[in-house]
């Protein structure tokens, strides 16, 4: 194997070209260095103008997502040795306005998490005193799946009608909804409803699938989709014929 | 959700790029979703195919005769040799995609998806089988 790889990085200064170039850097390629790895190998010896995301290293944090070789990926996940002999190609996630080389914008989808309100509702907050709410296994189970999303957007740039329709709310922010939703110590369903609902939540899916096939954390937001949508759909049969309530 | 991100107006400099048109051309899952998405119209097709036929049922013997005649043709042949094709690939992606979206619960024990699945595939073999005994008797 090659000691090496070419790695082509995706450049962008907004402030002195309109189009995204490529520089090409030949970093080292031993077999446990991730992309993220020859990234920052690049930024410390050779040019340290490249601006990218990261943080913990480790698939928690979300923040290192990026496009490899077309693929939406986490670059502290994915392998140099994958990739040999190379080149690879490192772009910034698509389906996001790009701030700088490999820096994307993600205001649009903290606004969309934030609007599924992805957070236990109460009603009533019982006091401290009262103890935990407490949850059986089988209850953890229902919703567990959807609790292990990293918000790391890789599923939002593999999600082709994102791309064409931005306002579409987006699965993983479906998917924390249906977190939440499933969780039996919420109370909040009704209120992540309207967001939901409405054309640009799950209806604006036509169910692709690929934000489930790149989930780095095998959460499966298609899956959380279309079971919303058959929530849904029993909700409104229910507001139709039964208007005054069950 | 506002119709327009807010950030638009604010940052003309970042970067956007427009989604081609011939973004599914590029990749295979995305082709396979655009095939199983134009599925559907030759599932129309075969509505349209069978009203037609039952409305030369309905208008005697001659009119049953032309249409018997018009399927025999081969470019009809053809279309629906595709169409049926189609309508395979339709009801195997949605059976799939059905343990998705329908959790089944028995008591507090949640049936696995691929019982689901393996119900939906029973009872399409079931109606098959009804169909195939219903027409071999004609």
């Amino acid at each position: 194997m090659r000691d090496h790889i070419t790695l082509q990085v995706a450049r962008y200064l907004p402030e002195k070209q309109s189009e995204p170039t490529f520089d090409e850097y030949e970093v080292p390629c031993p077999k446990d260095w991730v992309v993220l790895d020859g990234l920052n190998y690049i930024k410390d010896r050779i040019d340290g103008t490249l601006s990218y995301r990261w943080s913990c290293r480790m698939g928690i944090c979300g923040s290192c997502g990026m496009t490899v070789n077309g693929e939406p990926k986490l670059t502290c996940a994915t392998f140099l040795a994958d990739y040999a002999p190379g080149p690879l190609r490192v772009e910034p996630l698509r389906n996001f306005p790009v701030i700088r080389d490999l820096i994307v914008d993600i205001g649009d989808f903290m606004r969309k998490l934030v609007a599924v309100k992805p957070f236990i509702v109460r009603r009533y907050e019982k006091p401290v005193s009262d103890g935990e709410y407490l949850q059986t296994p089988e209850e953890l189970d229902e919703y567990k799946q959807f609790s292990m999303c990293i918000n790391c957007m890789l599923c939002y740039a593999a999600c082709p009608i994102y791309g064409l329709d931005p306002k579409f709310i987006g699965p993983a922010a479906i998917a924390l909804a249906q977190r939440y939703n499933l969780d039996n110590r919420d109370e909040g369903a009704a209120q992540r409803m309207d967001v939901l609902s409405e054309h640009a939540g799950v209806w604006g899916c036509t169910f692709v699938g690929e934000c489930t096939r790149v989930c780095p954390k095998h959460v499966d937001p298609a899956g959380a989709i279309q079971r919303y949508k058959l929530t849904a759909a029993i909700d409104a049969m229910k507001t139709f014929f039964m208007p005054r309530g069950a | 959700m506002p119709d327009i991100p807010a950030y638009t107006d604010y940052h003309p400099r970042w970067l956007r790029r427009r989604v081609s048109t011939y973004w599914w051309l590029g990749n295979w899952s995305y082709f396979m979703f655009v095939m199983r998405e134009a599925s559907c119209l030759f599932v129309a097709w075969f509505v349209v195919y069978l009203l037609a036929l039952i409305r030369a049922v309905l208008q005697g013997e001659a009119a049953y005769e032309r249409f018997l005649a018009l399927s025999a043709r081969p470019w009809m042949l053809a279309l629906n040799l595709v169409s049926f094709l189609f309508m395979m690939f339709h009801a195997v992606t949605f059976f799939d995609a059905a343990p998705r979206a329908l959790v089944v619960h028995v008591g507090k024990t949640r049936v696995p998806g691929s019982l689901v699945g393996a119900g939906h595939y029973a009872a399409w073999l079931v109606v098959s089988a009804f169909l195939f005994w219903l027409l071999r008797g004609t």
